[in-house]
């Protein structure tokens, strides 16, 4: 005998028959929205804290020039920071898709990528082709790697979040032994002395660095120089073209992978997985597939920021990317269970803004450094309220 | 409904396994460690001794929000943070000793109220996400701390010695000595013991501690607070005020985690300003959980069991890295390594858990058609 | 002091609706002390709006409140939480459970009315802090369960106890109360054993006699003749008999409650389809889904008709198709022209061409968040690959926007959808435009068999209607066989061809739609469990 405790959570029993016919959730009505002011509806439709953040960087943007702040250099350092994040920000899109939340669990990714980086070198390769090893030495690792993961979050649905960030510490801590312990042997990477154990921070020089930055790259200062005309401060700007390209390669195949029946059915199990199961569809291997995406993608964005940052950073470097990506996400107008390109560019660029930015106009401003006690309670504030927003359709 | 007596020995003994995995796992991580790493006994039980000291009274401010039904409470460290502030304005007056550590605990107060209040109402918005929810409050507020300490304490808060102050003229330096606190509660009425040096009055404040909660969960609000942490809609419709008895319980979790702290920092002797709180949370949570604590349920023996066992490992893990891969950093991150996957797999197992209840109404529907069937044919 | 001139509880012209939904109309009853009243009716009758009323529960005031009065010993009183309701001596055992798993049946007796003893703590900090006192709660809780009069352990904790102890439970913490007068009882013996269920009612007949009023709502009819000095029976909303429990019987309680006149009824052109063969035969069905167990079905289903399932709610027959299509977990064998389906697979189900319409429209029926187009076109691109665009050699399938915009715009039209365009967000429709998104989402995978489970419940008249006739449209259109799942026995005669009465977990019996009301009544409530 089934106790009578279970009618009030998942059966339609006739004592909440009548409750059911009230939608449980309020809706503005049109006569309401009519009466906002422009700018409350705008505060609704697009959420007060990022309100916040934008004003905050468009803030910074202005001020800029008045406490001697060169503008072009920080808009070069804003793109390119731009180009080297983006692609971990993506990462986000696929698991948030299909339900499973933020991904805490990105150290994961970011080890697939480290390995993919790190074999690649020892391996022996050098300049651009160390780029592309890294690459497809990555790729099975993240398939292997996330599809474990995906098993385990598939086990647990409904503690996604909490779980995938211990889990993302314990691979992480596990590999920081493990890059100790494993053999390589690549001068360039191990410690000089004892020879063994890979070093905290490994230059690129020579490898990949500023592989795909320097692909078609667009330097003011060398058109100016060539075409002989002077181009003012315009002439400090860079843009890492060949790195904007590859972030827009991977955001197309998301758009369209997307637009495909498959990417139809992860966003359905993300908006509502009873509803995905009852047309059919493999909710747990959808997932699954989620997990890897979102994993590979992680591998991706490790590599991309390697090749713009210029060293590759192991130990307990991967979980300083968690929090910011996360943020970023959220920032650009993503929540717990929907998030699109758009979020993934808007997002990006506004926290990247903020994080090159606040340093250096605060520090002409007011002579105190502040940025990295700002980008703490932003990106942190920034998680907390998406934690505390109530998700519309699932529970 | 089958009576638990019931079962036989053998199944008892692998539920009794199976409940207490993590404890016997790191029992045995322990029982191939130590001789590893090769420590004198004598050297071991002091260490331990004095470890208990230190982290038993912050351990066992987790029980509160597990009564209560919240989860582990990550943003714990919200009192530390508190009593960092406390400690860091006591040293500044030069109130030391026993004096300085009791004005320290009653200014910490105030700021762990605020704390824990703020803390617990931003998870009474996020039912059901509570424990990541306190994982980023965590981050959130070390947000906020860094600005007081950095920026605020010495510009707006005066701050009179210079010597605990950034040269440049304003915030707190990395690490705050207060040599003329430290061990003093532990060197009250100390007694030596076959070489091991036991903190008797450090004792008594976590027996007394102890005795609190066993008092409390007696009391009106703690009857409550374990109504509230089963059912949260029955608590709710028998006329507890849910919200309130959740705000209490992390409330009290921050004002004792901040008293720990001070117990804690008094034994270290010195506060190191940014780092000081960051992994309070985490190892207090991986002790609880080693001692056997799961995310709904934990006692004081848990805490006791697993700080022994927690630390135990952790002293003992850097010198066993080294003995087998001549390493010790190996040794280090082994244990930081056992630390996450504690709390990774108690998580697990309590997510899991949840999930396994539903099959077995099915298994019984069945088997009742069988049996019918069965009378039928007779 | 106590004026006993006035009755203990009087209800005057109770009237009560969601959104313009009139569900009670003009409810009067009065009820003295030590009596102990029977209500009586069908699933939807009003029973559970009434007790809300009684009991000043928050989804009343939520919704608008109600009109008329409630009286108790000649006051007028209005409820506007349940905590006055009990303040003023009526205590309610609801249909839920409402224990502390954890605790013991004593502390779940005095939750939260502990009695405590004071000390220096709380002293200081407030009353919350005061200690309990274990002696005096034994002692209260041993004297309600004595006042109940069934035996329970006090001391056992609520998770390891049988389910008909945790109701005594929950009695005895409404008896503990010591200002109680009126006992509300909502199908208490629903979960009872036939023993359990005996000595409930002995403990009912002992508190009348210490001058406790009970009302007892229940469908097992002969436990109203039993215990009840006088019976009240509903239907849709209003009271139609109010007699003395001596002067009645089972059959008339049956014929009250289900019975519109046999010849006003208006039964639908129902068809004899004995001479088409089986084309869904399930076989031994148990599924496995809370509050509406299936135990062991058995149902023959011929093509080409539209088969209804009716029977009180809790008694399973939404458990059927949910079993069937999948979603819950189900055993048995279930053969779909002549092929065994799979259980416990919904994939399996939609490739053999069945559909589904849930009767859990928010959780399982619709992406709420998404538009109307990928709603209705979801199931048939996943199943069928439908609406897509095959690229590269079928190596990547597009998905084909203009024709989910053209299919969701035909059904829009066929079903009179009322909504600002194809893009709009599913949960911006109301409940009966909802409704018609579900249906739609099932013709447009075209299927050969179709189950609708409570196609009109919580929707208004006019699109009840409209999608009745949409369901027979597609049935007599398309010849698809359809089953129809609904409480309301009324709709599923106009629509049905033969209707099966699910009580138990078991069929009870098949009927043809023109069978009389008592014989559908007296199936419904045979095998109640």
């Amino acid at each position: 005998m089934s106790e009578k405790k279970d009618y009030n959570y998942n059966s339609p029993s006739k004592f909440t028959d009548e409750m059911k016919t009230i939608p449980p959730v309020r809706r503005l009505t049109e006569l309401e929205k009519a009466q906002m002011t422009p700018l409350q509806a705008m505060t609704a439709s697009f959420g007060l804290p990022r309100m916040i953040i934008t004003g905050f960087l468009l803030l910074l943007l202005v001020t800029a020039p008045f406490v001697g702040v060169d503008l072009p250099t920080q808009i070069t350092n804003i793109i390119n920071r731009f180009s080297w994040n983006a692609v971990l920000v993506l990462a986000m899109v696929p698991m948030i898709h299909a339900g499973c939340g933020l991904n805490f669990g990105l150290p994961l990714a970011i080890i697939c990528g480290l390995l993919g980086g790190t074999l690649s070198i020892q391996l022996g390769f050098t300049g651009a082709m160390s780029f592309v090893m890294a690459v497809l030495i990555a790729t099975p690792f993240a398939v292997l790697l996330g599809g474990g993961y995906g098993l385990l979050l598939n086990r647990i649905k409904g503690g996604e979040m909490m779980i995938a960030t211990y889990v993302g510490f314990s691979v992480m801590s596990f590999f920081c032994m493990m890059w100790l312990l494993l053999p390589y042997s690549s001068p360039t990477m191990v410690y000089g002395l004892s020879g063994n154990g890979l070093r905290p921070t490994i230059s690129l020089d020579g490898f990949y660095n500023q592989t795909l930055a320097r692909l078609l790259e667009i330097d003011f200062a060398k058109i100016a120089a060539t075409l002989h005309i002077g181009l003012g401060p315009l002439e400090r700007i860079k843009i890492p073209t060949g790195s904007l390209i590859a972030f827009a390669l991977l955001a197309f195949l998301m758009w369209a992978f997307l637009h495909t029946k498959t990417g139809t059915a992860m966003t359905a199990v993300g908006s509502n997985a009873a509803f995905a199961r009852a047309a059919g569809i493999n909710v747990d291997r959808t997932r699954m597939l989620s997990v890897i995406m979102s994993t590979w993608l992680g591998a991706m964005g490790v590599l991309m920021y390697q090749q713009g940052f210029g060293f590759i950073q192991l130990y307990n470097a991967p979980n300083n990317l968690t929090m910011p990506t996360v943020a970023a996400i959220l920032i650009g107008g993503a929540s717990v269970n929907k998030a699109s390109i758009p979020n993934v560019i808007i997002g990006t660029i506004l926290y990247q803004g903020i994080v090159t930015m606040t340093p250096t106009v605060m520090n002409s401003a007011i002579h105190m450094d502040m940025s990295e006690v700002i980008r703490i309670i932003v990106s942190n504030g920034m998680i907390l309220y998406a934690l505390t927003r109530k998700t519309e359709g699932v529970k | 409904m089958s009576k638990k007596t019931n079962l036989p020995a053998g199944k008892r003994a692998l539920g009794l396994v199976r409940n207490n995995a993590v404890s016997i796992m790191f029992i045995v991580i322990c029982a191939v460690f130590i001789p590893m790493a090769g420590f004198s006994p004598s050297y071991l039980l002091n260490e331990i001794v004095t470890r208990m000291g230190r982290n038993l009274f912050l351990v066992l401010c987790l029980l509160f929000p597990i009564m209560a039904g919240m989860g582990l409470n990550f943003a714990m460290t919200l009192g530390a943070m508190g009593a960092e502030i406390a400690v860091i304005l006591v040293a500044d007056w030069q109130i030391w000793g026993i004096p300085g550590m009791v004005l320290a605990m009653i200014l910490s107060i105030p700021f762990s109220i605020f704390l824990g209040f703020i803390c617990g109402t931003i998870q009474n918005m996020a039912k059901g996400r509570e424990m990541i929810t306190s994982y980023m409050i965590n981050f959130f507020i070390n947000g906020w701390y860094q600005m007081i300490v950095l920026y605020i304490m010495g510009s707006i808060i005066p701050i009179i010695h210079s010597s605990i102050m950034l040269p440049r003229g304003y915030g707190i330096r990395n690490t705050v000595s207060l040599l003329n606190m430290r061990q003093c509660l532990d060197d009250l009425l100390a007694i030596r013991v076959a070489g091991v040096k036991i903190p008797v009055v450090t004792f008594i404040l976590v027996a007394l501690f102890c005795l609190f909660i066993v008092w409390f969960r007696r009391t009106k609000l703690g009857q409550d607070m374990r109504a509230v942490g089963q059912d949260m809609e029955v608590a709710k419709a028998a006329g507890i005020d849910v919200d309130r008895t959740r705000i209490i319980s992390v409330v009290m979790s921050t004002v004792f985690a901040g008293f720990g702290m001070v117990i804690y920092l008094q034994n270290i002797g010195n506060l190191p300003t940014y780092t000081g709180h960051a992994q309070i949370g985490m190892f207090c949570i991986a002790a609880l959980l080693v001692g056997g604590a799961s995310v709904e349920r934990a006692s004081i023996g848990n805490a006791f069991l697993g700080v022994i066992l927690f630390h135990l490992m952790f002293i003992v893990a850097p010198g066993a890295g080294a003995f087998i891969t001549g390493d010790s950093m190996v040794g280090e991150y082994f244990r930081v390594f056992l630390s996450y996957g504690v709390i990774a797999i108690a998580l697990i197992m309590y997510e899991a858990k949840k999930r396994m209840v539903k099959s077995r109404t099915g298994r019984e529907l069945a088997e009742a058609q069988t049996l019918s069937e069965k009378e039928a044919a007779q | 002091m106590r004026n006993n001139v006035n009755p203990l509880l009087q209800m005057q012209n109770i009237k009560k609706d969601f959104f313009g939904n009139q569900v009670l109309t003009d409810i009067n009853f009065t009820l003295g002390e030590g009596e102990v009243l029977g209500l009586c009716g069908e699933n939807g009758a009003g029973k559970s709006t009434l007790m809300k009323i009684l009991f000043g529960m928050d989804v009343i005031r939520e919704t608008g409140g109600y009109g008329g009065d409630i009286l108790i010993d000649g006051q007028k009183v209005e409820f506007s939480t349940p905590f006055d309701a009990l303040e003023a001596g009526i205590g309610m055992v609801h249909q839920e459970f409402s224990l502390i798993p954890g605790f013991s049946a004593t502390e779940n007796i005095l939750l939260n009315r502990e009695p405590c003893k004071k000390n220096i703590v709380s002293e200081v900090f407030g009353e919350r802090l005061n200690t309990l006192d274990y002696k005096e709660m034994d002692r209260r809780s041993e004297a309600a369960i004595k006042k109940m009069g069934v035996a329970i352990d006090a001391n056992m904790v609520i998770s390891d106890m049988p389910v008909g102890h945790k109701q005594f439970t929950e009695i005895a913490r409404e008896l503990s109360k010591d200002q109680l007068k009126l006992l509300i009882l909502d199908e208490p013996t629903a979960v009872l054993t036939e023993k359990e269920a005996e000595a409930l009612l002995d403990s009912i007949r002992g508190m009348a006699s210490r001058g406790i009023s009970v009302i007892f709502i229940t469908h097992r009819l002969h436990e109203i003749l039993a215990v009840c000095d006088k019976v009240v029976v509903m239907r849709d909303g209003f009271v139609v008999r109010d007699v003395p429990a001596t002067e009645t019987s089972v059959e008339d309680i049956t014929k009250w409650m289900v019975g519109r006149d046999v010849q006003s009824a208006t039964v639908g052109e129902a068809r004899d389809n004995s001479g088409a063969k089986t084309i869904l035969s399930i076989q031994n069905l148990w599924v496995d889904m809370p509050g509406e167990t299936v135990r062991d079905v058995s149902l023959d289903v011929r093509e080409g008709e539209i088969l209804g399932i009716g029977g009180l709610a809790g008694q399973g027959k939404l458990g059927i198709p949910n079993g069937v299509m999948g979603l819950y977990e189900a055993g048995g064998k279930v053969v779909f022209h002549g092929v065994e389906i799979p259980l416990n697979n919904p994939r399996k189900c939609l490739d053999a061409s069945l559909a589904f319409v849930s009767e859990d429209r928010r959780d399982v029926g619709l992406l709420l968040d998404e538009s109307l187009e990928w709603n209705v076109a979801f199931p048939a691109m996943q199943i069928q690959e439908k609406f897509l665009k095959k690229l590269f050699g079928g190596l990547i399938k597009w998905r084909d926007e203009k024709g989910i915009h053209q299919v969701t715009q035909k059904y829009i039209d066929e079903l009179q959808i009322k909504c600002t365009s194809s893009k709009q967000k599913a949960k911006e429709l109301s409940g009966g435009n909802q409704q018609k998104v579900c249906l739609a989402k099932a013709f447009a995978l075209e299927p050969k068999f179709l189950f609708v489970s409570e196609p009109t419940r919580g929707i208004d008249v006019g699109a009840k209607a409209l999608v009745l006739e949409a369901l027979k449209q597609f049935n007599r259109g398309s010849g698809v066989t359809v089953v129809m799942i609904s409480s309301e026995l009324e709709e599923l005669r106009q629509t049905c061809d033969r209707i099966a009465i699910v009580s138990g977990g078991r069929v009870a019996g098949i009927l043809p739609a023109a069978a009389s009301s008592e014989e559908f009544g007296l199936l419904m409530v045979s095998q109640v469990i």
